[in-house]
């Protein structure tokens, strides 16, 4: 056993015990963040925040929440929305921070493609991110059925059904999933126990490995430049804190990264107090009907995109793409074949291919928000054909890219 | 020491064992916890009475929490193998549910179809798909005519013989 010494102070009596002086060093004040970033790199930050909000929110929710088909909507629409005091307050940063979450979760995927912080030894920062990105996605979706209103029922509908896996005609396997043949109670309570401990459980789990994975790559910087860690921190640690290309986590990058925190959560505060609308969808106003579809049925815009993907296609060939949409992003550090980590403007064709992605992304979430009629049809086949092009095409242009 | 090993060996071997054994036992149990409940399996047999249903006009019965498309056809609407017949009339009969991906999809009576609103799908009156994305006709259910009385759940007939003219799935 360690010998123990008479303590100085509170601090020091916790250090014997738990070297909390260690771990401090470790975690934050020697953890070295390279200083040639932007703001864009505090984007995980913000995320690790908005999760935190989506957690206490929705403890507070959970209180009045009743996961029952008779009761749930008014436990939702009437209890928590009409009758707790701030109620509304948990429920508007619940709907609006899930939503927000996902912009800032593009934001931040994009970032990562745009200056390759993906490959190079970075691959399981990447992946661990694209699952914790399908985790918020099962999030997403299984709370969307809690207030049992007709988006819920039939969003609920159409997903799992999406489990039959087209002419494979596994219905067994879709009813099995639902407890039921149509989403009904046993449907609900499963998704709530999804929603409120399995999904956030794992998601945990997640954000220790996706934080774990950055340790020994380091973050990247907006050169891609390959910093010598060690002799960089070195060198802060000697003094030379301007010369050294490194800074401390705490609290040289948290002071940028609380900076850009504050104006993110003045927009989101903004947001949840003034213009909460577009998270709540006055479909789901009306509580679920088994017998009425509603006349036009989309998720959310964070799933337009793969949603719209499922469209221009006959069923099963609609499903496989899809599938491909879904998975295809989490293999991007292997089919980008070329050893170059730079900013995608300095990559050729690598720039064109990365524009071409972000714009057709976007046509397609325009795509499936609007009714699949005329025109609409032929831009939304037009802007699938190309997503998924632009994966075929993806490792030739880059085996084609100059070394550097 | 070889036989101290040959100890570690069966030892390492029995935990496996056990704990395989033991794992797929509990993942049988998780499955079945998520199977259906008997009480939602034993849905009841839905009956409706054909008797007062008017030409072109689709009536929507609920049948294990499904809807169900009753539509009495018209003179000038093509006769098809999957019509139900009752007396002189012809029916069709089917889940109301998209094969696509399951929404439900609405009857236009001007137009004689059915429109789905989710992905553009349409159906004719015979249930049969016309425009993509469904490949396939609109299911139809187990059922059973007695008299004027349709019986949803139950194999009657008409459905055997449907079934082995490969009408149903």
């Amino acid at each position: 056993m360690a010998k123990i010494r008479k303590a100085t102070s509170v601090g020091d009596w916790l250090d014997q015990r738990l070297a909390t002086e260690t771990i401090k060093k470790v975690m934050a004040t020697e953890y070295w963040i390279p200083k040639n970033i932007n703001f864009l790199w505090a984007m995980g930050m913000v995320l690790a925040v908005l999760f935190l909000l989506l957690v206490i929110s929705g403890i507070f929710l959970l209180m009045y929440y009743k996961p029952d088909t008779a009761l749930a909507f008014d436990s939702v629409n009437y209890t928590i929305m009409a009758e707790v005091g701030y109620g509304w307050l948990w429920r508007h940063i619940h709907a609006v921070g899930s939503s927000v979450a996902f912009l800032i979760i593009y934001i931040h995927m994009f970032t990562a493609i745009y200056y390759g912080s993906y490959k190079n030894g970075r691959e399981m920062i990447w992946i661990s991110g694209m699952v914790l990105f399908i985790l918020f996605s099962t999030a997403a979706f299984s709370g969307y059925m809690l207030p049992w209103g007709q988006m819920s029922y039939w969003a609920g509908m159409v997903i799992t059904n999406l489990f039959s896996a087209g002419s494979l005609e596994l219905h067994g396997v879709v009813e099995w999933i639902r407890g039921d043949y149509v989403p009904g109670d046993a449907f609900l309570t499963r998704f709530f126990m999804i929603h409120v401990l399995l999904i956030p459980l794992v998601i945990m789990g997640a954000i220790g490995l996706h934080f774990g994975a950055l340790r020994i790559p380091h973050v990247n910087n907006q050169d891609g430049e390959e910093i010598d860690f060690d002799t960089e921190s070195a060198k802060y640690l000697a003094g030379d804190t301007k010369g050294s290309k490194v800074m401390r986590f705490q609290f040289d990058f948290l002071s940028k990264d609380i900076f850009v925190l504050g104006v993110f959560l003045v927009f989101f505060f903004y947001l949840v107090f003034y213009n909460f609308t577009f998270a709540l969808d006055p479909v789901n106003l009306d509580p679920a009907n088994g017998l009425k579809t509603p006349p036009h049925i989309y998720p959310e815009w964070y799933f337009l995109w793969s949603y719209e993907i499922l469209r221009p296609f006959s069923k099963d060939a609609g499903l496989i793409a899809f599938g491909f949409a879904q998975v295809i992003l989490v293999f991007l550090p292997f089919l980008d074949r070329s050893p170059n980590v730079a900013p995608a403007n300095r990559r050729g064709l690598f720039a064109i291919w990365f524009w071409v992605l972000l714009i057709d992304m976007i046509t397609l979430t325009i795509m499936g928000k609007l009714p699949p009629e005329g025109i609409f049809n032929v831009i939304g086949a037009a802007a699938t054909w190309t997503f998924l092009g632009l994966w075929v095409v993806l490792p030739i242009i880059t085996m084609l890219e100059k070394k550097k | 020491m070889a036989v101290e090993k040959e100890r570690r060996n069966f030892l390492g071997f029995a935990l496996g064992g056990f704990t395989a054994i033991g794992s797929v036992a509990a993942l049988g149990a998780m499955k079945r916890t998520w199977d259906p409940l008997p009480s939602v399996k034993a849905a009841g047999f839905t009956k409706v009475d054909l008797s007062t249903m008017e030409e072109n006009v689709l009536v929507v019965e609920k049948w294990r929490g499904k809807p169900i498309f009753i539509l009495k056809k018209t003179a000038d609407m093509k006769a098809n193998d999957r019509d139900v017949l009752v007396g002189e009339s012809r029916y069709l009969i089917s889940v109301g549910l998209c094969t696509h991906l399951g929404c439900i999809p609405a009857y236009i009576p001007k137009d004689k179809n059915f429109h789905c609103a989710c992905h553009g799908g349409m159906f004719n009156a015979s249930g049969e798909a016309i425009k993509l994305p469904p490949e396939k006709p609109l299911e139809i259910p187990p059922f059973k005519i007695d008299g004027t009385t349709l019986v949803l759940g139950e194999e009657g007939e008409q459905f055997k013989k449907l079934k082995a003219a490969g009408e149903i799935a």
